[in-house]
């Protein structure tokens, strides 16, 4: 497949990949604001409010009023924290979530039309880096994303946020856990760390999909993708009714916002993992094109989120940690070692 | 949301349901059995699934609890007590008010003031009629007193205002002219019973 590609498509230059990039940022920064609105407009529906609805048709707008108010708010660096370290912290949740997105593949690839100045016949590929270990890179930048809130909370001199980096690294240390080794299983199946594989491997339709195959794995999987997007039943690190916000109670302004950016888009980073892994991926499915139908899938998975927060109360964080270790990771380990004696019998 | 509904203040006669909450067992078995059996009991479903249908019920059937305020408003109770209202008589277009300075004398905040005098026909004139809004406490005595429903409370809540005098004179209260066939009759505080006619009997005359 790899070969096949290669020999197909145009070159990769490092000009297309920036490009790649600079799209991927705006695109997803674009979309992560948007889903703040459609967080907020589902929560409502399910509440039976209307949500925001002033600012532009149906509150479309509110994501502008929200950037124009997080832009110009004051920047504030508490007295005693190490400020150094306070300042860094958000842009580590922002920037490895993004990292994470460089090998996910979003959109289709095209050539920059060569009438345009400059720029004119550069190919941009669909997937910013093409590795052939996209799934381990993924999850290892999801989970470099947790030094953004444990060095938050440590660094804001902030009780509250020392309880915020507490609970991150019990929660997303031991969450990180429950998502390897149920993806591993998947793994093994396939015999490959790459997304293309996975879409390739069930390409025979609707009965093809990962998740029949791993049931087990698939529910392991949503529930550590909660876990690690710091979603309701897991939203422990910035739990309001607790601990005020967590590792962001003394964030203001576009700091605060950066943390906003990243756990949205580590949302749809998951999403897409969950669409391409389990559900699917990018194949045609009947008459539905390939394109159409992973974007379905994916706003389903974040609908999922939405809906299981507007439903579902916060658990406790000994209830978290008797679920990943006593429960989910059992069961994982259990779910790997079946599937290997199927895989050998 | 209806007036009935919003009028409905009988609290606990709905079909409350009490949840059933059993102790939790003493044994790490028998507590393994429970959370084996809550597990596969699909509970959490029955949850998502109540989210979804009152997002249905929201979206599709109307059943929107927001009111959009400015725009929209809850109706109001008949015998809600807020800025008073003049009232006119429907035949003649003269205002009910007949001087008699009842409404003024049983204020218990004091804040009625009235001048009157007789006019060429020897009849009672209201020259004056302010009240004084920083002072009323709504408590409707002064409707309930008024011997020809000629001061009733009306509905208009908004007092927000640059000056308190805004609502307080008498031809702001007063129905304008034009609108006294829009003019309700009060239902409200000290108006008539809806069974008055029945209650009446004659007076009896044989000592």
């Amino acid at each position: 497949m790899e070969i096949v590609n290669v020999a197909v498509l145009p070159e990769v230059t490092s000009a297309g990949v920036i490009i790649k990039a600079i799209i991927i940022l705006a695109i997803i920064s674009a979309i992560a604001g948007f889903g703040t609105y459609l967080e907020r407009k589902v929560l409502a529906f399910m509440q039976r409010r209307l949500g925001p609805m002033h600012v532009g048709p149906y509150g479309l707008l509110q994501i502008a009023a929200d950037g124009i108010k997080l832009f110009t708010k004051e920047d504030i660096v508490p007295q005693n924290a190490n400020k150094l370290i306070f300042k860094i912290a958000p842009t580590i949740t922002a920037a490895t979530a993004f990292i994470a997105l460089a090998a996910v593949p979003v959109f289709p690839d095209f050539t920059i039309p060569e009438w345009i100045p400059l720029l004119g016949g550069v190919f941009v590929p669909s997937i910013a880096a093409d590795i052939n270990i996209g799934i381990l890179f993924i999850l290892g930048m999801m989970a470099a994303g947790l030094y953004g809130p444990l060095l938050a909370g440590m660094a804001q001199a902030n009780k509250w946020g020392i309880i915020g980096s507490a609970r991150t690294a019990i929660q997303f240390l031991s969450y990180e856990v429950v998502t390897g080794l149920s993806i591993l299983a998947p793994i093994m199946l396939v015999g490959s760390l790459s997304l293309v594989d996975f879409n390739n491997y069930q390409s025979g339709g609707f009965g093809s999909w990962m998740m029949w195959q791993q049931p087990v794995a698939f529910i392991l999987f949503l529930i550590a993708g909660f876990a690690e997007t710091n979603r309701t039943p897991f939203d422990l690190l910035e739990h309001e009714a607790e601990i005020v916000s967590g590792y962001a109670t003394e964030y203001s302004g576009m700091r605060w916002g950066m943390f906003f950016i990243g756990e949205y888009a580590n949302m749809i980073t998951v999403s897409v993992l969950a669409a391409v892994v389990f559900m699917g991926g990018y194949n045609d499915l009947g008459f539905v094109a390939g394109w159409l139908i992973v974007v379905l899938k994916i706003a389903f998975v974040f609908f999922l989120m939405l809906w299981v927060r507007a439903s579902w109360p916060h658990i406790r964080p000994d209830q978290l940690m008797w679920l990943c270790w006593k429960v989910l990771m059992p069961i994982a380990v259990i779910n790997v070692v079946i599937t290997g004696f199927v895989m050998m019998v | 949301m209806s007036l009935e509904q919003f009028k409905n203040r009988n609290v606990g006669t709905q079909a409350y349901k009490m949840i059933e909450s059993e102790p939790t067992p003493p044994t790490g078995m028998g507590r393994f059995e429970r959370v084996v059996k809550r597990t596969f009991k699909g509970e959490l479903f029955v949850g998502l699934g109540v989210t979804m249908r009152e997002m249905i019920n929201a979206l599709f059937k109307g059943e929107m609890h927001t009111i959009k305020y400015p725009m929209e408003k809850l109706p109001i109770s008949p015998r809600y007590r807020a800025i008073h209202d003049m009232l006119r008589l429907l035949e003649s277009g003269h205002y009910r008010c007949i001087g008699c300075g009842l409404c003024e004398k049983i204020c218990i905040s004091d804040c009625i003031r009235m001048d009157t005098r007789y006019d060429e026909n020897q009849r009672k004139e209201v020259t004056e009629y302010t009240i004084n809004f920083g002072r009323c406490i709504f408590c409707g005595y002064c409707a309930e007193v008024c011997p020809e429903l000629a001061i009733v409370h009306g509905g208009r809540y908004e007092t927000a205002s640059e000056q308190r005098a805004s609502f307080s004179l008498f031809e702001d209260m007063l129905t304008p002219i034009d609108a006294l066939k829009q003019q309700k009759e009060f239902d409200g505080f000290g108006a008539v019973t809806p069974n008055a006619d029945n209650a009446i009997k004659k007076t009896p005359l044989a000592y």
